[in-house]
């Protein structure tokens, strides 16, 4: 760890090693980059993490199965209805039980609103982060009424601890179901989209020439390097994989959908550049509104909470379970060796490798592309450090 | 709370209550309505402070606009876990900011450790490293909860004696 | 293409290398020696029809109780979308597992990780330090015999309650406030006799 702030490095003088962070606004949370540079062009960035690990994984040792979950959220609490999603479904295939489809359907919506929640939150961040304000205004203004229903749903802003194991904590409140419907009419517009809100902050930002040309062929990441480095998610997709968990390994309810699955095409520069990992959110957060009108228009009765144990005790054994978070996908690996508390509980997230692929774009890049790198990325800091 | 004893006499630590002059009444109105938060998102509570600063919650309007440099802002607001290895980033940070210096620990963990008592790298509440003036509780806190703490925080500037820049603590005696 | 079916066309290719299958419990795994797991990750990747292309996980696992600590290694495919779980064996004592990295690069973090909360080293790695924790951190807490230092840096590990220390501010309040009292005041007597009280010392 080097102490110092900044010092010249090199024979020639000019080089200067900076340190990026970790108290810095557009770093997404503690990270800190020692950068070597030459002017404005970097030779070398290293991210340095860890300034948030929170020792998750031991704790998820010592807790019993359900004592886990609100952990859960702490991991990923931008988009934490996936973080709890992928920790019960991994739970739910080591008892070899399943949720019943009310929860699954629940599941399925208040994940996607949540998704539609933490991508505003990326793209809003992005655009503040390379120097424009207003977008981060209006993507929190629409984060709120969307936290305001999944408080409904669930009592919580932010940390949900909505999913438990086999199920859901609590049914949908009568009336959620329309107030949804109308926010998403507002949201994408419904069957006027002309007028939404989505199609707003296109023209605004998105189509927005000075934006797409300060991301387009900036950080591009190409299709093999992407895979390499174990980049999932809206990345990844970024760079050209159709790949998505919720399609091509269905879990819950997603089997029953019909959705797109964006992905970048370069449409300011070349394929994988920032500017696609961007556009890819965006027209994420459109697909989620779908699948978020049709969870609830074929939302099944019954019950939202198979039977499950009161002592939740799985036979020795492991499994992996993986959900498509916001920020791609993320895998819970849950060893359980017969007692009631998990013997290794590890969450596989997107961000700890995001965080890899950057020593390797960094050389020869500007120091203000780092940012948009950073912010392209999506790396939320508990994610990478847990 | 307990490292108090051992800090330097100069940091700070709780305001009295004492009787204020007709200057230092428009002094500190001057200075409660002009208070600028250093933006020091750690965790969780982060997006909370961010939601504070938003459209719905709104602190700017009690004067309260986000720094990203600790030479500018008048209080920090440790916002989220406080790991070993952020803690001495953060006492470096309140070193660098300027006399008279506030800050507000939001939510269970910089207040106590919170969730992570059992944790191996999480520092058990931020006033082990820097002294705290207002504690706002909740694992998050809601932006309500975050506004009423610079509200209380406000209160505090108001009933301080400008010509007392270094602020008495009461076990100082 | 099954777990199975990846299995056997491992077991054909590298022998006594690869250990059997775990009875399909959950998840079924197989156990690779640890010399061979350059080389068997080398053709999973390349070999045509398995191209397990995504190190989707790498992570450990430790069992005292056997004294090794398994390297867990999760793959998938992208293209034929089927995946296989290996496992390597590492002495507790001394874990030791060749790195990975040179076929995934995704293994260069995970194996930094492992390294930083396991003690596992990987040999060829390029750059295996500490990634998490900070660098003078003693000891690697995933393990299960960890014992926490308390603290670091002098910062304590022990957060005591906040009463016990109000009390103690309060004593130090009160002591303070009487040392700059005036003695204390005769207790107050009836109003009456109150004028006879200075007559008595005289008399």
């Amino acid at each position: 760890m080097e102490k110092l702030i900044l010092r010249r490095v090199g024979s020639g003088g000019d080089e200067m090693l900076l340190n990026f962070g970790p108290q810095h606004p557009s770093t997404h949370g503690v990270i800190n980059f020692l950068v070597e540079t030459d002017g404005e062009v970097m030779k070398k960035a290293v991210p340095d993490v860890g300034y948030l690990h929170r020792s998750i994984e031991k704790i998820g040792e010592g807790t019993g199965y359900p004592g886990f979950m609100p952990y859960t959220d702490r991991i990923d609490y931008v988009a934490a209805m996936f973080a709890n999603e992928g920790y019960a479904l991994a739970v739910e295939k080591l008892l070899k039980l399943e949720a019943p489809p009310r929860a699954q359907y629940l599941r399925a919506a208040s994940g996607e609103l949540c998704r539609i929640a933490s991508h505003l939150v990326s793209v809003g961040t992005m655009a503040t982060d390379i120097g424009a304000t207003t977008p981060l205004v209006h993507a929190l203004r629409e984060r709120e009424r969307i936290n305001d229903l999944i408080e409904e749903l669930c009592g919580a802003r932010l940390t949900y601890n909505y999913h438990r194991i086999g199920g859901v904590a609590f049914d949908a409140p009568t009336g959620w179901r329309e107030k949804v419907l109308a926010y998403l009419d507002h949201f994408d517009g419904g069957d006027t989209p002309a007028r939404s809100f989505i199609t707003e902050f296109d023209r605004l930002i998105t189509y927005n020439e000075i934006y797409m040309k300060r991301l387009g062929s900036v950080a591009v990441i190409p299709r093999e390097k992407a895979i390499g480095y174990g980049l999932v998610g809206p990345n990844l997709r970024g760079s050209g994989v159709d790949w998505d968990v919720r399609r091509d390994v269905p879990y819950g309810a997603y089997r029953d959908f019909k959705y797109d699955v964006p992905v970048g095409k370069g449409m300011a520069g070349t394929v994988g550049d920032a500017f696609d990992r961007y556009y890819v959110r965006i027209l994420e957060m459109r697909e989620s509104a779908r699948i978020v009108r049709q969870a609830l228009e074929k939302l099944p009765e019954g019950e939202y909470m198979a039977k499950v144990p009161r002592r939740i005790k799985p036979e020795a054994g492991e499994a992996l379970a993986r959900v498509e978070s916001a920020r791609g996908e993320m895998a819970y690996y849950v060893v359980s060796d017969g007692t009631d508390k998990a013997y290794r509980v590890r969450a596989r997230t997107g961000s700890f490798l995001a965080m890899g692929i950057i020593e390797d774009l960094s050389p020869g890049m500007m120091i203000a592309d780092l940012v948009a790198l950073v912010a392209s990325l999506d790396v939320v800091a508990p994610e990478i450090d847990r | 709370m307990a490292s108090r004893d051992s800090m330097d006499q100069n940091l700070g630590g709780d305001v009295i209550l004492s009787h204020t002059s007709q200057l230092d009444k428009l002094i500190n109105l001057a200075r409660t309505n002009s208070l600028h938060y250093m933006l020091f998102g750690l965790a969780c509570c982060g997006i909370e402070l961010m939601q504070t600063g938003g459209p719905r919650a709104d602190v700017d309007r009690f004067g309260a606009i986000p720094r990203a440099s600790p030479r500018q802002s008048d209080f920090m607001i440790v916002a989220g876990t406080l790991t070993y290895k952020m803690a001495e980033r953060c006492k470096l940070l309140y070193q660098q900011m300027s006399e008279p210096k506030y800050v507000i620990s939001m939510g269970s963990c910089a207040n106590c450790g919170g969730l992570f008592q059992l944790a191996y790298s999480v520092c058990k509440g931020v006033d082990k490293m820097i002294p705290v003036d207002v504690y706002v509780p909740g694992c998050p806190p809601r932006p309500e909860a975050l506004t009423e703490g610079f509200l209380r925080l406000q209160d505090l500037v108001m009933r301080e004696r400008w010509k007392d820049k270094r602020r008495r603590r009461p076990d100082a005696a | 293409m099954t777990p199975t079916e990846i299995h056997e066309k491992l077991k054909a290719r590298f022998g006594e290398a690869v250990g059997p299958l775990s009875e399909p419990k959950i998840d079924p795994f197989a156990v690779v020696k640890g010399e061979a797991v350059v080389e068997v990750a080398r053709f999973l990747r390349d070999e045509p029809g398995l191209e397990l292309d995504f190190c989707e996980d790498l992570t450990a696992v430790d069992w005292p109780k056997r004294g090794v600590i398994e390297v867990v290694y999760h793959l998938f495919s992208y293209r034929h979308r089927h995946g296989v779980v290996l496992k390597v064996e590492a002495d507790r004592a001394a874990p030791k597992v060749p790195s990975v990295e040179g076929v995934w690069k995704a293994a260069n973090w995970m194996e930094r990780e492992v390294y930083d909360l396991f003690g596992v080293e990987f040999p060829g790695h390029p750059d295996l330090r500490r990634v998490l924790l900070p660098d003078d951190w003693e000891g690697h807490p995933l393990r299960k015999d960890y014992v926490e230092a308390g603290g670091w840096h002098g910062i304590g590990n022990v957060r005591e309650s906040p009463l016990v220390e109000l009390r103690r501010l309060d004593e130090v309040a009160m002591a303070a406030a009487a040392k700059n009292r005036p003695p204390p005041p005769p207790p107050p007597a009836p109003a009456a006799p109150a004028p006879a009280a200075p007559a008595a010392p005289k008399a």
